[in-house]
């Protein structure tokens, strides 16, 4: 079975391939440029690198998100694409959940973190035992301080990984105590061996049926329902 | 005999998401246009944001249409070619890096298409093009006077300094309390009123091409204030025949000089005002006086945004060997000069 994957949720551009059990290749870039530009190119060179052709592909697994909407857009966009025309299975997979998976050999609670701007964050929480990958809270975007309180009441150490957990250390520390422990730095992005594992694991979609998850509204559409909902209890 | 050339185009420039395939650049074998009119409704105007959520929601059902229709595959098909811009960024994306898969997944050449170039290539699915040709191109984003002296060859030779005349039909109907989109609820009323505002007709300097609205969107403006000051009714009806009659008088007098002095076998009308019934009969009438110039008008649904056309100019980049990378980007603000 010939797996490739992509993620493209953050500034980072991860994709792998992978034969049966065998990672073949990684790429991880973690600078900021264009995903447009740079997403296609590297995969067409870790395929040719591994000598695979895209009719030799049987599965796509892609991060579809949380994260920026027009990365998120980008990588879904090229893995529904290639699933359908290449006629192969497509599995979705959160973004968070495989950075949570990319935290190796650890037990317990993980919080995968992206930051959301504006003390916002979008998050989820994951338990990690004999390598497996359980959801334990939803992804979802929350401000940082109101998700602290919900993961201290759960009463049990939390691992926070991400490299944009790091600029919430403050906050998160001051709320949790010694509750909260920190990863950010050395599980810094999601590695596509993790985003490839939890795709072999999961169910396969649809590619039509796929479509991104941005954990929140388009701002344009909040606005509009905010302003609707004001227009109904004025008119009560 | 001659190998038939298929060409599948994508379209997610802005708010309607697009494919099609055309044969050997003049037949329209398939052709799905999902328009997303509806969900913008609400918000008076295309939002970015959510026109790209739709499109990625939106592409593959519709490129299966589209094979369905045609009842090809991909093996079939000699290029794909994809709107790489202008239009808005983030819509742009699905479509260039959907059209970038497939290209990758079957080994396929693949053409970056000017969405005005597609605007103006709608009209070869009609009739073929003879050259030298002119193109006035209105839409909500452009308002343009395009010389070609050949196939992919694109001269600027007027454009708006201001507003597009699109965008000067929206505002206006939003000053009438038109919904939106505004262009063809004022055409319709423009119908049942008459010229009687003396509205202003914008030329610019003696001798230019170039074109500006925003004067006579401000007139409108003014009149409605004025009248409401003074306590006097608007007629609704007159004041869309006025405002429509200065638009489409000034974009007929600069189409018929730039034909006469570029000495050209052709005009075509591009562009989703193209479907505007006040323009099409005055450049009828206009050009009706002229008989050396043939005048192509396209059929509505080809004035619309759709990815016929894109496919339809992309054949004619595709034959002339131009070629885009997988590091094909969107681009908001290509230039029809250049690309
Ligand atoms: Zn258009």
């Amino acid at each position: 079975m010939k797996v490739l994957a992509i993620d493209t949720s953050t500034y980072t551009l991860s994709v792998g391939v992978s034969d049966g059990d065998v990672i073949l290749a990684e790429q991880v870039t973690n600078v900021k440029k264009n995903h447009s530009v740079r997403v296609m190119p590297a995969i067409e060179a870790l395929m040719n690198e591994v000598e695979m052709k895209p009719g030799d592909l049987d599965k796509i697994v892609v991060a579809n998100g949380p994260g920026s909407y027009t990365g998120v857009r980008i990588g879904v966009t090229i893995a529904k694409t290639l699933a359908w025309t290449l006629q192969i299975p497509l599995t979705a997979v959160s973004g968070l959940a495989s950075l949570a998976a990319s935290a190796p050999l650890i037990e317990g609670l993980v919080c995968p973190v992206f930051d959301a701007r504006r003390g916002q964050v979008f998050t989820g929480l994951y338990r990690l035992s004999n390598g497996f990958v359980e959801t334990v809270k939803e992804d979802r975007n929350v401000l940082i301080t109101d998700w602290c309180q919900e993961l201290i009441s759960i009463g049990e150490p939390v691992l926070f990984v991400g490299q944009e957990s790091v600029q919430h250390e403050k906050v998160i520390a001051e709320i949790m105590g010694s509750a909260a422990a920190f990863a950010g730095k050395s599980v810094p992005y999601t590695r596509p061996a993790a985003l490839i594992s939890l795709g072999q694991s999961a169910d396969s979609q649809d590619p039509e049926q796929v479509i991104p998850y941005y954990a929140r509204l388009a701002e344009a559409e909040a606005k509009w329902l905010e302003a609707n909902e004001k227009r109904a209890q004025s008119s009560e | 005999m001659e190998k038939d050339t298929f060409v599948f185009g994508i379209e997610t420039s802005c708010d309607e998401t697009a494919a099609a395939i055309i044969k050997n650049g003049t037949e329209i074998v398939a052709n799905v246009v999902s328009s997303q009119i509806e969900s913008h409704k609400r918000f008076g105007g295309v939002v970015p944001e959510i026109a790209s959520r739709h499109h990625v929601e939106q592409i593959i059902s519709v490129f299966e249409e589209t094979l369905e229709q045609a009842e090809l595959t991909f093996q079939h098909i000699d290029a794909i070619a994809v709107t790489k811009g202008p239009g808005l960024v983030g819509a742009l994306l699905v479509g260039v890096n959907a059209g970038k898969a497939i290209a990758f997944a079957h080994g396929i050449p693949l053409v970056g298409v000017h969405h005005i170039a597609g605007h103006i290539y709608a009209n070869r699915l009609v009739q073929e093009m003879s050259f030298p040709l002119l193109s006035l191109v209105v839409s909500g984003g452009h308002t343009e006077l395009v010389y070609m002296k050949e196939h992919g060859s694109f001269e600027v030779i007027g454009e708006t300094r201001d507003d597009a005349a699109g965008e000067a039909y929206d505002k206006v109907a939003r000053t009438l309390n038109l919904p939106y989109p505004g262009g063809p609820y004022i055409d319709r009323l423009a119908a049942e009123g008459n010229d009687t505002y003396a509205l202003p007709r914008i030329r610019l300097e003696e001798g230019s091409f170039d074109f500006s609205f925003s004067g006579l969107k401000s007139a409108v403006i003014n009149t409605v204030h004025n009248a409401e000051q003074r306590g006097e009714e608007i007629i609704p009806e007159n004041l869309a025949a006025s405002f429509q009659a200065s638009v489409v008088d000034v974009l007929t007098e600069k189409t018929v000089r730039a034909a006469k002095e570029y000495g050209v076998k052709q005009v075509l009308l591009a562009g989703g005002v193209a479907a505007n019934k006040g323009l099409r009969s005055s450049l009828e009438h206009a050009f009706s006086e002229i008989d050396q110039v043939e005048l192509l008008i396209p059929p509505l649904s080809l004035c619309t945004d759709n990815a016929a056309m894109i496919a339809a100019a992309g054949t004619v980049l595709f034959e002339q060997g131009k070629r885009d990378g997988l590091d094909m980007n969107g681009h908001p603000g290509l230039d029809l000069e250049q690309f």
